[in-house]
């Protein structure tokens, strides 16, 4: 009812000045957030990317594989490239060591839902994450300076040291995503849409 | 009535260069004689004294750049990996931009705004890439609404005020263009359920939202309270998810990758979910609402009498329904006033007026969101969420414990067998 007079008072005025009626609409509320275009426009701005700048940017590895380069690492050479890069900030092993607090969060503990600390073995629902999360981020001092096939031997590693792959295992593209990590099935997603009920 | 404005426009341009060259020429004439003064001054008592009054001789002049009251020191509370807003300094909602609260994974990076570019691609019909000054020419739109840390919970010991206990939310106006606008220009296929927003700091940030969220209220800013973003904050862009945890609105955006569907990164995955059970919750996004009497608080002392109960409440579902103050230890609780406008994902500040007997009690608020949400006690939630709740999503009632002496402490609460 209120709305309709205020229509009533724009819409000559309106006609005139396109912009007031459109401040009317946002004065409203937050509810409608309506910028000055009315419907979906082409603005023509901005400019086509090229295969060459999506790929220099596109790191992301999804859980079925999608993103994962091509390569391969085992655990063997994963092991040296961790005690060179990673076990200054993350430990010798990667566990804890009661006492003793180090730069870096442990990676290697238990595969059992209540161990603790949470680690690869216990909370990571997906392998992939752990290829994607150390390409991008680690080491902490000098992200992004691993090559591929050093991923995948950390990745390796630090799978096996979790008692989740055998020694042996070589990983690629192929059998990354097939691996299936113990904390998966623990993992639900929020369901709660907002009501009294305390969930 | 287009005439009109112009003369208005005209008389007022007048009369301030009237008025600015007037107090230029006093200045010029004045200053020289006051520092020829001030060796006598020193020596004359009486004199000396009216310099503490602020009425007997002029101040500084017009600068490029304010600042605070020297007497006014509010500040951030910073620990390795994240600062806090003093909450209980500000009188109001929206957070001084350099009070902001801050939290980042690889620290703040050094972005010029000239080369920054953001880059939309995978399910869209066109991938494209805009410059910062590209986004500005698209319609734009101010928005303002809180941004909290999804682990914005801290108990432990008496000596708390709010910014310890929950330092991990601010509020803002931000300014930018809306997400959906940008997808319209690019054109986003029927397959897309989510996208990947991803940060071009040294952690290179990731996080998948839904797709919903862009088509409802997501928008990319590059201004806050009026200004450019602070580095802290994302500068020259990040992406703004109104309600949704912090940790998502990505800093420093620089792509955006349309899927079918979600990531699981790593922060969406072993960060920022939480135990409920014997299950493990993820992909919490909205903020439950929450409340926090900022004053009285700790280390603020009160008398006996009249006093002004003071806080913010907010919901990441939507607006501040109401928020009830209890002032008998949670035994009895009363509406307090809401400072309008109340809007929809933002804090609201709330006031109530106590009349305080000088008897020990505790003080506590309670919000309830649109959605009918009533803000839990710690202990609803972990009979919710069982014994190993941790630290992501609390947003238990907070209480303050006003001693007869008029001193006022954080009230801890014990919440797991940990
Ligand atoms: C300079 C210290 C440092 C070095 C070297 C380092 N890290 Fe890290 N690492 C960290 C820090 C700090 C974090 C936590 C980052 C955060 O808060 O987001 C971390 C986090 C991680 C995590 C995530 C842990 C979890 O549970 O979420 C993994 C996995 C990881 N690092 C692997 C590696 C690997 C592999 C290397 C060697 C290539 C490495 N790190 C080298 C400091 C370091």
């Amino acid at each position: 009812m209120k709305r309709r007079i205020t229509w009533v008072l724009v819409f000559p005025v309106s006609l005139l000045f396109f912009s007031v009626s459109s401040r009317f609409e946002v004065l409203d509320g937050q509810k409608s957030l309506t910028d000055t275009a009315k419907k979906a426009v082409k603005f023509g701005f901005g400019r086509t990317a090229t295969p060459k700048e999506i790929a220099s940017w596109d790191i992301d590895v999804r859980p079925d594989g999608k993103g994962l380069p091509a390569g391969k690492g085992d655990v063997k050479t994963g092991r040296i490239i961790y005690t060179t890069k990673c076990a200054v900030c993350h430990g010798a092993n990667g566990t804890e060591t009661p006492g003793v607090k180090l730069p870096g969060a442990a990676l290697v503990g238990d595969t059992l839902a209540k161990a603790r600390p949470k680690t690869i073995g216990n909370y990571w629902p997906y392998a992939t994450t752990l290829f994607d999360y150390i390409r991008r981020s680690m080491p902490y001092n000098l992200p992004g300076s691993l090559t591929d096939n050093e991923v995948y031997g950390l990745t390796a590693y630090l799978l096996n040291a979790n008692k989740i792959i055998k020694a042996d295992v070589v990983l690629d593209a192929q059998n990354l995503p097939q691996i299936v990590m113990p904390a998966r099935k623990l993992f639900i997603m929020d369901d709660r849409k907002g009501a009294p009920e305390i969930k | 009535m287009k005439a009109n404005r112009k003369n208005n426009r005209k008389v007022v341009t007048g009369k301030i260069s009237r008025r600015t060259l007037i107090s230029g020429l006093i200045a010029a004439a004045v200053l020289p004689v006051n520092a020829l003064f001030a060796g006598d001054l020193e020596k004359n008592e009486r004199l000396l004294h009216d310099l503490d009054d602020p009425t007997k001789s002029p101040g500084p002049g017009p600068s490029p750049l304010g600042k605070r009251s020297g007497f006014e020191k509010p500040v951030r509370k910073p620990s390795d990996i994240s600062s806090r807003t003093p909450l209980q300094d500000l009188h109001s909602t929206i957070t001084p931009a350099d009070l902001h609260f801050e939290r980042h994974h690889a620290g703040i990076p050094t972005i010029d705004p000239s080369k920054h570019e953001l880059l939309i691609h995978g399910l869209v019909n066109r991938p494209m890439k805009f410059s910062l000054a590209d986004l500005k020419r698209f319609p734009a739109i101010t928005r303002t609404c809180f941004i909290e840390c999804a682990g914005n919970f801290r108990t432990g010991k008496e000596e708390m005020t709010p910014q310890d206990v929950l330092g991990l939310t601010s509020q803002s106006e931000w300014t930018g263009v809306m997400l959906s606008t940008l997808f319209n220009e690019v054109g986003i296929d029927a397959k897309a359920q989510w996208f990947l927003a991803e940060g071009s700091d040294a952690a290179v940030m990731t996080r998948t939202i839904p797709l919903s969220k862009a088509w409802d209220d997501a928008m990319i800013v590059y201004a806050q309270n009026g200004e450019a973003i602070r580095p802290e904050q994302g500068y020259p862009i990040r992406l703004l998810l109104p309600g949704f945890e912090g940790n998502m609105n990505i800093k420093w955006l620089r792509r955006i990758e349309l899927s079918e569907a979600p990531y699981m990164t790593r922060e969406e995955t072993s960060k920022y979910t939480y135990p409920v059970k014997d299950k493990i919750r993820m992909f919490s996004f909205e903020m439950d609402a929450r409340s926090i009497i900022t004053f009285p608080s700790y280390p603020q002392k009160v008398s006996k009498g009249y006093v002004e109960i003071r806080g913010i409440a907010w919901s990441g579902r939507g607006k501040v329904e109401k928020v009830e103050v209890s002032t008998d230890n949670g035994k009895t609780w009363q509406l307090a006033n809401l400072q309008e406008p109340v809007l929809s994902k933002a804090h609201t500040y709330f006031r109530y007026l106590w009349n305080w007997n000088g008897n020990e009690t505790e003080i506590l608020s309670r919000v309830t969101d649109e959605t009918g949400y009533l803000q839990p006690t710690l202990q609803q939630l972990v009979e919710a969420r069982g014994p190993n709740i941790g630290g992501y999503h609390m947003n238990p009632i907070t209480a303050w414990k006003v001693k007869a002496d008029g001193s006022v402490w954080f009230k801890p609460e014990k919440y797991t067998d940990k």
